[in-house]
C-alpha cells in the first residue's frame, strides 16, 4: 500500500480515471508473458504526457516508491512485473506518433507506439522499420527500446539498438534528459543512448524515442526448404553464411513445431519433414534474384528435400504468418510454455540444435525449436505444466543446462528477451561477478534510492 | 470468508479452460474495447487473470470481477486471434452464470429473463403490446435507416436512434399452427429469433421467399422462444436452459435437413452455446443439443455452400449496380468462420461490393453491452459508422439484427443517407426487380 496523502498527489497529477487501486486491477498488472510469480503494484497510474510523467516521476523519488513502467506487458523475462510496494506506470496514453521525417529519415515517437502501427505507417511512405518482435502487433517502442528487442530480421538489418539514434528520459529524480539526436552521425557526450537501450527501465524512464528508418528493400523472395534430417538444415544455415550471403530473414522450424504450426494454421507445411527453413532475401530486384539462385543450389547440394519460392505477395505472408504463428501454435499444446532465447555465434548453429535434442531426453521433456537459425538465434520452447511440480523441476534444470551449453559455444544468455527478474541470478555465469559489480555501482550512482525497476539485470 | 472459498470452488470447474491462457497479451491487438480504454482489465488476458484470482480465493468480495466481467462485448475477436486457442467466450459466459448464480440476479434482471424471456407467450404479448403504443414515447425519425429517436428526453433511451418494434411481427403473419411448405429437395428449419421477429419481419420474409425461391422445403415451428444469449450473457443458466428445453422440443416434432437463422447471434448460439452451456444436461440431452448444433447454420452459409446460387441475370451496367459493403458480424466471422458466403450472396444479388476497412472489427453493439456502456459501444460504433461511410455505398449489409440495430443507430446518429439491409433483403429484392427487367428487355 502507498499512502493515501501519495494517492491523492497522483490522482491530482493524472486525475482520478486514471490512477488505479482497487485490487482487481491491481491482479491485472501483476504479470506478463514470462512464466514467473504474479507480483501486485499498490497502485497503476496512466499519464497522458510529459508533463504528468515528469511529476510522478518526483513524486515518486521524493517518497522512495519503486516504479515499473509497462507497454503491453509483452515481457519474456519478467521485466516488467512490480514490486508490491510499487506503482506501475503505463504507457499506453502516451502513443503518439511524433514525427516522421521522410527527408531526413528518422521517427519521432513517445514510447506507447504499438510497434506494428509504426511500421505500418512508416511502409505508407516507402520508408522501413526493420525490428520486428514476434510480439509487435502488441509490443510498444518504448518496451522494445528497454528490452533491446530483436525479431526475425535480425540477421541483416540488426535489432532494436541499431535504429535508436536518440532519446528523451527522465531520471530516477524527474529530470528531463537529452541524449543521442536526429543526425546520422553524433559525437557528443557519453553514448548514453546506448546505455539506455536494453536498460529494462533500471536507468530511467523513456519519454520520447527518435528512431532511425531506412529505405524499403525494392524486392523480396522467400522461399521454403524442407528437410529430412535436422543436421541438413542446421547445416545449411552455417553453409549460407559462409557463403557470404546475408538473407533478411533465415529461420528454422523443427518437426516438433512444424506439426504444431500446421495443426494450428493450416498453410499447407509438410508435417513429415524433419525441418524446414524459412529464408527470405530482399534488396535490388537482380541481386535478390541471384541470391535466391544461390540459396536455392546451397539448399540443395545440402540435402534440401524440395525448395519452394513463394509466388507472390500472398504466398509470402502465408509463410511468416505460420511461422509467426509457431508460438502460439505450440502454447496448444500443454499449460505452460517456457521460451527460451539462448544465443550462439551463427556457425554453432548444428551443434546447438543436436545439444537441445539431447537435452530434452536426457530431462525427458519436450522441447520444440525454432527461431532465428541466421542470427544465432534459437527459440527452445519447453512445453509443460508448471502445477506439475516434478516435471517443472526437470525443466528448471534443463534450461541452466541450455544456459551452460549456449556460454561454453561463446554465446550468450538471451538474444532478446532481456535479463529481467528470469535471468538475472545466471547473469553472472556469462559476464563475471565484476561485471555485475560494475552494473550495480552504475545502478546506485544513477538511482540511490533503488527507485527505478528494482530487482531486474543486476538482481538487486 | 467461507462464501469467497465456496466461489472458488465453482471457479475451479473452469480451471482447465483457464491454464490454456499464456499471458502472451496477443488479445491486445484485436480486443475493440481496449483499443478504446487500454486498461488491462477490458481485455481478454486481464479477465483470465481475475478469474484465476477468484479461483486462488484472493478477493474478499465477487463484485469487482463481476463487474470487469461485464465489461465485455463477448464480441470473440480474442478467441479468433488467440494463439493458445483459449475459448475465451465460452469461459466467460460460463464465469458470468457461476457468478451470477453465486449473487443472485437483480430484480430486474429476474423479471426480464425468468418472467418474460423464458416465456415466449408473455414475452410475444407484451411486446406485441408495447409496439402499439411505442408512438407515444418516441418518434420516427424519417431517415434512411427508419430508426425511431426519444421525443423527450429519457436517461433510458439517450440520445439512441433505435429501431421501432414492428406494428406486426414475423410469427403473426405465419398460420396460428406455423408455416410448411414442400420443396424439391433439402428441407430447412426456420429458427426466427427475436430482433427478426420483432424489429425485423421483413428480413425474415425475405429469408422465406429466397428460400422459396431456392425450392427449399421450410418448416418454421409456431411459439419460438429467444435463443437464449441475453439470458447467458446476464449469467442466467436456469432461463437460458429453459429456452433450449422449450425450442428444442418445437423443432424436435419436425424433420429437417438443416436448421438456418439469419441471425448470426442466434446461429451462433444454437451451434456454440447450447452444446456446451446447457445446465446439467442428460446424455441423450447432450446427444439432441450436439446433432441440432450440427445441423444449424447460417442462411447464406446455407444458400451458398448447400443450395448454390449463380448470379442473378439482373442484366444491370456495372455503372448501374448498387454499392453495397458488408459487416462481418461476430457470431459470423469470428466465432463460425461464415465470412464469404455472405458477400457471394450480395454479388450474386447483382451489387457491387466496396469492402470497408476493418469489416470484421465489432460495431460495438455487443446485445446489452450497449444497454449498460453506451457511451463506449459508441465510440466503438463510431469507427464502424466512419468506415462504411468512407466506402461510398448506398447500402450496408450485414447478417446479424443485433449489429443491423447498432450500424442504423450509428448511421442515424450521424445524418447519413445509408440503407442497412441483411444479405437476404439485397437478395429477396433482386428476385424481384432481375425478374422485371428481363421482362423489360
Amino acid at each position: 500500500m502507498i499512502p493515501r496523502s501519495i494517492q491523492d498527489a497522483l490522482q491530482k497529477i493524472v486525475g482520478p480515471q486514471y490512477l488505479l487501486t482497487q485490487k482487481e486491477d491491481m491482479l491485472t498488472y501483476s504479470y506478463d508473458a514470462a512464466v514467473l510469480d504474479p507480483v501486485m503494484p499498490a497502485a497503476a497510474v496512466i499519464p497522458e504526457n510529459t508533463t504528468q510523467l515528469g511529476e510522478i516521476i518526483a513524486l515518486c523519488h521524493e517518497n522512495s516508491i519503486p516504479i515499473t513502467v509497462r507497454g503491453s506487458g509483452t515481457n519474456l523475462s519478467g521485466g516488467t512485473i512490480p514490486q508490491t510496494s510499487g506503482i506501475v506506470i503505463l504507457t499506453g496514453r502516451m502513443n503518439n506518433i511524433i514525427e516522421i521525417n521522410e527527408a531526413d529519415m528518422y521517427a519521432v515517437v513517445e514510447p506507447g507506439v504499438v510497434t506494428a502501427t509504426l511500421a505500418g505507417e512508416v511502409e505508407k511512405l516507402g520508408l522501413f522499420y526493420p525490428p520486428d518482435p514476434g510480439s509487435m502487433a502488441v509490443s510498444t517502442i518504448g518496451g522494445n527500446v528497454a528490452e533491446n528487442a530483436g525479431g526475425l530480421r535480425g540477421l541483416k538489418y540488426g535489432v532494436t539498438k541499431d535504429y535508436v539514434m536518440g532519446l528523451h528520459f527522465f531520471d530516477c529524480q524527474g529530470n528531463y534528459i537529452k541524449t543521442g539526436s536526429r543526425t546520422v552521425k553524433c559525437a557528443t557526450g557519453y553514448n548514453i543512448t546506448g546505455l539506455m537501450v536494453g536498460s529494462e527501465g533500471t536507468l530511467g524512464v523513456l519519454d520520447q524515442v527518435i528512431l532511425k528508418l531506412i529505405p524499403a528493400p525494392k524486392a523480396r523472395q522467400a522461399m521454403v526448404a524442407v528437410y529430412d534430417t535436422i543436421e541438413q538444415a542446421s547445416e545449411t544455415v552455417a553453409g549460407i553464411i559462409s557463403a557470404r550471403i546475408v538473407p533478411a530473414t533465415l529461420e528454422i522450424l523443427d518437426n516438433f513445431t512444424i506439426r504444431a504450426v500446421e495443426d494450428f494454421s493450416k498453410a499447407g507445411l509438410p508435417t513429415d519433414a524433419a525441418a524446414l527453413l524459412l529464408i527470405e532475401v530482399d534488396g535490388h530486384p537482380a541481386v535478390v534474384a541471384e541470391e535466391a539462385e544461390q540459396v536455392k543450389a546451397l539448399c540443395m547440394k545440402m540435402g534440401a528435400r524440395t525448395i519452394d519460392r513463394a509466388k507472390d505477395d500472398a504466398q509470402r505472408d502465408k509463410i511468416w504468418a505460420a511461422r509467426r504463428s509457431a508460438l502460439s501454435a505450440l502454447a496448444q499444446l500443454k499449460p505452460t510454455l517456457v521460451l527460451e532465447d539462448a544465443t550462439v555465434p551463427r556457425s554453432k548453429i548444428p551443434d546447438m540444435v543436436r545439444s537441445l535434442q539431447d537435452i530434452a531426453k536426457k530431462y525427458k521433456i519436450d522441447i520444440g525449436t525454432f527461431g532465428h537459425a541466421g542470427d544465432g538465434n534459437l527459440h527452445p520452447t519447453i512445453l509443460t505444466d508448471r502445477r506439475n511440480t516434478e516435471e517443472f523441476h526437470r525443466v528448471e534444470q534443463a534450461i541452466e543446462e541450455i544456459f551452460d551449453t549456449a556460454l561454453a559455444m561463446g554465446g550468450t544468455l538471451s538474444g532478446e528477451h532481456g535479463t529481467g527478474i528470469a535471468k538475472a541470478p545466471f547473469l553472472e555465469k556469462e559476464a563475471g561477478y565484476s561485471s555485475i559489480l560494475f552494473s550495480r555501482q552504475l545502478r546506485a550512482a544513477l538511482d540511490p534510492r533503488n527507485i527505478l525497476n528494482p530487482g531486474k539485470i543486476t538482481g538487486v | 470468508m467461507a462464501g469467497m472459498k465456496e466461489l472458488a470452488t465453482l471457479v475451479k470447474e473452469l480451471e482447465e479452460q483457464l491454464v490454456t491462457c499464456i499471458r502472451c497479451g496477443m488479445c491486445q491487438s484485436v480486443c475493440p474495447l481496449f483499443e478504446q480504454t487500454r486498461k488491462e482489465a477490458d481485455v481478454a488476458r486481464g479477465k483470465l487473470a481475475l478469474l484465476t484470482g477468484l479461483m486462488d480465493n484472493i478477493f474478499t468480495d465477487p463484485d469487482g470481477v463481476n463487474e470487469r466481467l461485464n465489461r465485455c462485448l463477448l464480441c470473440g475477436s480474442c478467441a479468433a486471434n488467440c494463439p493458445s486457442g483459449v475459448n475465451v467466450v465460452e469461459i466467460f459466459i460460463k464465469a458470468r452464470a457461476i457468478l451470477a448464480e453465486y449473487k443472485g440476479l437483480s430484480p430486474a434482471k429476474k423479471l426480464i429473463f425468468r418472467q418474460l424471456l423464458a416465456n415466449p407467450g408473455r414475452f410475444d404479448a407484451m411486446v406485441d403490446w408495447a409496439g402499439r403504443f411505442q408512438g407515444v414515447f418516441t418518434k420516427p425519425s424519417a431517415n434512411a435507416q427508419g430508426t425511431s429517436c426519444a421525443r423527450l428526453v429519457s436517461p433510458l433511451l439517450s440520445h439512441r436512434h433505435f429501431m421501432p418494434l414492428s406494428t406486426t411481427p414475423f410469427h403473426k403473419t405465419l398460420p396460428e399452427k406455423g408455416f410448411t411448405s414442400t420443396g424439391s429437395g433439402l428441407r430447412a428449419a426456420v429458427f426466427t429469433g427475436c430482433l427478426i421477429d420483432k424489429i425485423f419481419p421483413h428480413v425474415a420474409a425475405a429469408s422465406l421467399k429466397v428460400l422459396s425461391h431456392h425450392q427449399v422445403g421450410v418448416v418454421i415451428p409456431p411459439g419460438q422462444g429467444c435463443c437464449g444469449i441475453p439470458s447467458l450473457a446476464s449469467g442466467d443458466r436456469d432461463s437460458f436452459t429453459r429456452l433450449v428445453d422449450h425450442n428444442l422440443a418445437l423443432f424436435e416434432k419436425h424433420d429437417f435437413d438443416v436448421l438456418v437463422t439469419a441471425c448470426a447471434t442466434c446461429t451462433s448460439t444454437i451451434k456454440k452455446l447450447w452444446p456446451s452451456v446447457y445446465k446439467n444436461p442428460s446424455d441423450n440431452m447432450q446427444e439432441k443439443l450436439t446433432a441440432l448444433s450440427e445441423k444449424t447454420m447460417d442462411i447464406n452459409q446455407f444458400l451458398v455452400d448447400h443450395v448454390g446460387i449463380a448470379p442473378l441475370d439482373t442484366l444491370m451496367e456495372e455503372s448501374e449496380k448498387e454499392i453495397v459493403t458488408y459487416h462481418d458480424p461476430c457470431h459470423l466471422k469470428k466465432s463460425l468462420g461464415v465470412a464469404d458466403q455472405p458477400r457471394q450472396v450480395i454479388t450474386a444479388a447483382g451489387c457491387q461490393l466496396n469492402e470497408m476497412a476493418g469489416a470484421d472489427k465489432c460495431c460495438g453493439m455487443g446485445g446489452s453491452f450497449n444497454i449498460y456502456h453506451y457511451d463506449l459501444s459508441s465510440t466503438i460504433g463510431k469507427i464502424k459508422e466512419e468506415n462504411i461511410e468512407n466506402t461510398g455505398c448506398t447500402t450496408v449489409s450485414t447478417g446479424c439484427p443485433a449489429c443491423m440495430m447498432q450500424i442504423s443507430d450509428m448511421l442515424g446518429k450521424a445524418g447519413s443517407s445509408i440503407r442497412v439491409r441483411h444479405p437476404m433483403e439485397i437478395y429477396a429484392r433482386a428476385l424481384e426487380t432481375g425478374t422485371l427487367k428481363k421482362l423489360s428487355t
